[in-house]
C-alpha cells in the first residue's frame, strides 16, 4: 500500500517535472525576441556568447559583480546540491560508475553546505530590510521545503539510518517497472515526499530560473545588430505589407 | 532642495558615497506622476485618447499578446527568484529610497498581475505567491513607477539571469498606451515627429535659418566657412542627430564639433529636414511599431538623398536604436557603403580620422578645464562602438584624451558598464518630475562631487542629448555651475586646428541671436520650447 502510494507519486511527479519543464523551454524556445538587447559589453560571436553562459551559469558572474553575500550563499548552495544530486546517482544505476563511487564522501559534506548555503540565503530575507520587501510567502516556503529536504537527508545519514539497499531497490525497480517494497522509515518518507513535491512545483514556480537563464536574451544575444540583421517572423510579416 | 525630504543624509559636499544605501521610504515617490497624454496625442500614434471603458480586459489581452511576442518579457516574468541582487542598483531608488524603485520591486508592480492571470499558482493561490489582481489602484502604481524608470539596464547587468527591467517598463507602457493611459510627453513628442521630423516640431525653414546663423557663427569666430549642408542630394553622409543639437545649450557646440570634423576630413555630408531627429522616443513607450515608423523616416531619407553612408550625433537612446535596432527595423541597408558601419557613431567617425592622423588639435584650448566623462546608459550597456566589446568606453575617452590635457575618470563603480542614468532618460525628461530626475541624478553628482574636490575636475563630458540637458537643469541643485556639462565635440571644436580657407573673406554680419530666430519660427509656445530643450 505505502509502497505503492510512493511508486505512483514518484511517477507523477516525474511526469509533472518532465512534461512540465519541456512545454515552458518549448514556449521560451519558440517565442520570438525581436530585438537584439544583448547587455552590453557583449560577445561578438557565438562562441563568446557560449563562454558568457558558461561564467554565469557555472560561476554566477553577474551575482559576484552585484553582491558577494548572496553570491557566497547561492553559489555555496548551488555547487553543493549538485554534489549531492552526483551522489544519489548511485541509487539509480547499478552498477554504480567509478566517479559516482568516488564522488560519495564529497556528497555528505556538501549536504551540509548545502543547509548552510540556504540558511545564510533565508537570514537575508529576514535581516535585510530590501530582501524582506521583496519576499512573498513563496519564496520562504521555498527555503524551508529545500531545507526540509537536506535536513532530512542527513538525518537519514547521521540519526535515524535506513535501508538504503531495499531504497536502491525501490527506485531501480520504478525505472523497470517492477515495483518493489519501500522501507517504512519516516525520514525516508518524510525525505521522499519532499521531493517529490519539489518536482511537481519545480515548472510551475521561479524554479524555472534553471532554464529561463539560458533563453534570457541579454545574456544569450550575439553583439552583432550592424552585420546581421535579426528579424522576428512577426516583425517581418510588417516588412511584406505596402505602405510602410 | 526637494532632495532630502524623507531621507536623512548629508549635504552633497560632504563626500557621500554614490553607492550610499538609502533608508526603505515606502511610498516615497508614489504621488510622481508624468502629465498623462491629451486625447489627441494618443489618437495621433493610434491609441485610445483617454481610459478606455474595459481597460482590465484589454490590458491582460495586451500583456497575453507581449507575452507571446517579446521573449524577455515572457522568460523575465518567470525566471526571477527575488535574490535581491538588483535591488540597490537603481539611481531613483538610492536617490529616493522608495523600494516600489527596487528593479524586482518595479518589476514585481506587474508580475503579480502576470502571476494571477497567467500561472497556475496565481489562479489558485495569489497570497502565497505574491499575485494580485489588476485594480484601478495598481494601474495607477504601474502609470507611477514605470515612469520612474529610464530604461537604463543597470540592474540587468547585475541580475544573474540578466533580467531586464527595462524590458518591463517598455511593456508596462506599451500595455498603458493600449488602454489609453499614455504619458504626454512622449506621445506629444512622438506626433511631432512624424508630422514634421523632429522632436521639437521645428520645420525646415527654421532649421535651415538656424544652421545658416550657425555657420556665420563659426565663421566669424574662426575664420574657416564650415559648412552645415542642409538635405543635399548626392552627399556621402547623412548626418543625423538628435534636434536639441539645433539650438540647445551645450549640444549645439557639439553640432559645431561635427561639422568642424567633417570640415577637416573633406568630405561631403548633410541633414535632413525630413529626418531631423535621432531621437527615437517609440523605444521609451516599447511600441515596436512606432519606432520603426520613425526609423523608416530615417531610411526613406538617406534613399531620396541618395547618400552612401549615415552617421549618428551625441544621443544615448539614440544610439541604441541605431545601432541595435535600425537593421531590424528599416534595414537592410544595403544601398549603403558597406566599407563603413552602418550606421556610424559620430564619435567613431573623428576616432577614425584621429588614429589615421588626420586631425591636429591644440589642446592647450581645453586647458581651462579638468574633464571627467559621463559614460551615457544606453551607449553603455545597449550598444557598441568600433569591433571590440567594450569600444563604447574607449572611444568616446580617447577622443577627451586626443583634445584635452586633464582627464580623470569617477569612481569605477560609478562608470562604463555599472554608470548611472543621468536621471532623466527613458522619457523622464519633463518638468512635472523633477523631484524624480533630481533624486536619479544623485548618484552620478556624488561621484562627480567626488573627483571635482579631490582631483580638481571642473567640466563632465557627455554623449547623450538627454544628458546634457538633463545635468544643466540638475547640476546648480547639487553645486555645480550649469555649465559645467559639455559635449565631447565641443571639446573636439574647442581643439581642432581647423585649415585656412583657399580664398579669404569673412562676411561682415551682425547676427546677434543665434537661437531665437529658429525658435520663433518654429511658433513654439514657452512651454512646447522647454519641452523641446528637453526632447532628446
Ligand atoms: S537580481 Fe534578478 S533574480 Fe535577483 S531579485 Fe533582481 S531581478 Fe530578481
Ligand atoms: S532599468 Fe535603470 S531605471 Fe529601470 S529599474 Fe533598472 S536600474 Fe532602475
Amino acid at each position: 500500500m505505502l509502497t505503492t502510494a510512493y511508486a505512483l507519486l514518484f511517477y507523477f511527479a516525474t511526469i509533472v517535472l518532465v512534461a512540465g519543464l519541456a512545454w515552458r523551454i518549448y514556449e521560451y524556445a519558440t517565442v520570438p525576441a525581436p530585438l537584439k538587447i544583448p547587455t552590453t559589453p557583449a560577445p561578438t560571436t557565438r562562441r563568446g556568447v557560449i563562454f558568457r553562459m558558461g561564467r554565469e551559469v557555472v560561476l554566477f558572474e553577474s551575482l559576484f559583480k552585484s553582491n558577494k553575500w548572496i553570491w557566497l550563499f547561492g553559489w555555496l548552495f548551488h555547487v553543493a546540491l549538485a554534489v549531492v544530486i552526483l551522489r544519489h546517482l548511485r541509487y539509480f544505476i547499478e552498477p554504480v560508475w567509478s566517479w559516482v563511487v568516488f564522488v560519495q564522501p564529497f556528497g555528505v559534506y556538501a549536504g551540509f553546505a548545502m543547509v548552510v548555503g540556504l540558511l545564510g540565503l533565508w537570514a537575508r530575507r529576514f535581516l535585510v530590510p530590501r530582501v524582506r520587501y521583496i519576499s512573498a510567502p513563496s519564496d520562504h516556503l521555498m527555503l524551508a521545503l529545500i531545507v526540509a529536504i537536506g535536513l532530512s537527508g542527513l538525518g537519514m545519514k547521521f540519526i535515524a539510518r535506513t535501508d538504503i539497499v531495499a531504497v536502491k531497490a525501490f527506485f531501480l525497480g520504478l525505472m523497470r517497472f517492477d515495483v518493489q517494497p519501500l522501507p517504512a522509515d519516516p525520514a525516508l518518507l518524510v525525505h521522499l515526499t519532499l521531493v517529490a513535491l519539489l518536482m511537481i512545483i519545480f515548472p510551475f514556480s521561479k524554479l524555472l530560473h534553471a532554464p529561463g537563464v539560458f533563453f534570457s536574451p541579454s545574456r544569450n544575444q550575439v553583439d552583432n545588430p550592424r552585420e546581421r540583421r535579426h528579424l522576428a517572423a512577426w516583425a517581418a510579416r510588417m516588412d511584406r505589407q505596402p505602405g510602410e | 532642495m526637494a532632495d532630502a525630504d524623507t531621507i536623512d543624509r548629508p549635504e552633497a559636499t560632504d563626500l557621500p558615497d554614490p553607492l550610499e544605501m538609502p533608508k526603505l521610504c515606502p511610498g516615497a515617490m508614489a504621488g510622481s506622476t508624468p502629465y498623462p497624454a491629451k486625447p489627441d496625442h494618443n489618437k495621433a500614434l493610434g491609441f485610445p485618447g483617454e481610459l478606455v471603458d474595459d481597460w482590465h480586459d484589454r490590458a491582460i489581452d495586451k500583456m497575453g499578446e507581449l507575452l507571446g511576442k517579446y521573449r524577455s518579457f515572457r522568460v523575465y516574468l518567470d525566471s526571477c527568484v527575488k535574490c535581491g541582487a538588483c535591488t540597490d542598483k537603481c539611481h531613483y531608488f538610492l536617490g529616493s529610497g522608495d523600494p516600489k524603485n527596487m528593479p524586482v520591486a518595479r518589476q514585481d508592480l506587474l508580475r503579480k498581475v502576470y502571476r494571477r492571470h497567467f500561472t497556475l499558482a496565481g489562479k489558485y493561490f495569489p497570497k502565497l505567491v505574491g499575485a494580485a489582481d489588476l485594480t484601478e489602484d495598481v494601474l495607477d502604481d504601474w502609470y507611477s513607477y514605470f515612469h520612474q524608470c529610464s530604461q537604463c539596464r543597470r540592474c540587468s547587468v547585475f541580475c544573474p539571469y540578466g533580467i531586464d527591467t527595462a524590458e518591463i517598463s517598455m511593456a508596462a507602457r506599451e500595455i498603458l498606451d493600449t488602454v489609453g493611459k499614455g504619458q504626454k510627453y512622449c506621445n506629444e513628442i512622438l506626433g511631432k515627429v512624424h508630422k514634421i521630423g523632429n522632436n521639437l516640431g521645428l520645420p525646415e525653414p527654421a532649421l535651415e535659418a538656424t544652421l545658416e546663423d550657425l555657420e556665420e557663427d563659426i565663421e566669424e569666430e574662426t575664420g574657416v566657412p564650415v559648412k552645415l549642408p542642409l538635405n543635399v542630394e548626392g552627399a556621402d553622409i547623412l548626418l543625423i542627430t538628435p534636434s536639441a543639437d539645433f539650438f540647445a545649450e551645450p549640444h549645439i557646440d557639439g553640432l559645431i564639433g561635427y561639422a568642424k570634423v567633417f570640415h577637416q576630413a573633406g568630405v561631403s555630408w548633410t541633414l535632413s529636414s525630413y529626418a531631423s531627429e535621432a531621437a527615437n522616443f517609440a523605444m521609451f513607450i516599447g511600441s515596436y511599431d512606432q519606432m520603426r515608423e520613425v526609423a523608416l523616416r530615417i531610411r526613406k531619407a538617406a534613399l531620396d538623398l541618395g547618400v552612401k553612408r549615415i552617421v549618428v550625433g551625441e544621443c544615448g537612446h539614440a544610439w541604441r536604436v541605431a545601432y541595435s535596432f535600425w537593421n531590424t527595423l528599416a534595414g537592410p541597408f544595403d544601398f549603403l557603403d558597406p566599407n563603413y558601419p552602418i550606421p556610424q557613431h559620430i564619435c567613431e567617425f573623428t576616432y577614425d580620422l584621429i588614429q589615421k592622423g588626420e586631425l591636429t588639435f591644440d589642446k592647450s584650448k581645453n586647458d581651462h578645464m579638468t574633464l571627467t566623462f559621463h559614460d551615457s546608459c544606453n551607449v553603455s550597456r545597449a550598444s557598441r562602438m568600433g569591433d571590440m566589446p567594450g569600444g563604447q568606453f574607449e572611444i568616446p575617452r580617447a577622443i577627451i584624451k586626443a583634445v584635452c590635457n586633464n582627464y580623470v575618470d569617477m569612481a569605477p563603480d560609478t562608470i562604463r558598464e555599472s554608470t548611472f542614468c543621468c536621471g532623466g532618460g527613458g522619457g523622464l525628461l519633463t518638468d512635472e518630475i523633477m523631484d524624480i530626475r533630481k533624486k536619479g541624478a544623485q548618484p552620478r553628482m556624488r561621484a562627480l562631487r567626488q573627483v571635482a574636490d579631490e582631483n580638481g575636475v571642473t567640466h563632465m563630458a557627455a554623449i547623450c542629448a538627454i544628458c546634457k540637458t538633463q545635468f544643466t537643469k540638475v547640476m546648480p541643485e547639487f553645486g555645480f555651475d550649469r555649465e559645467s556639462i559639455v559635449s565631447v565635440h565641443q571639446l573636439v571644436s574647442n581643439a581642432i586646428v581647423l585649415d585656412p580657407p583657399q580664398d579669404a573673406g569673412a562676411p561682415e554680419e551682425d547676427d546677434e541671436d543665434d537661437v531665437p530666430a529658429a525658435v520663433e519660427m518654429a511658433q513654439e509656445s514657452e512651454e512646447a520650447v522647454q519641452a523641446a530643450a528637453e526632447e532628446k
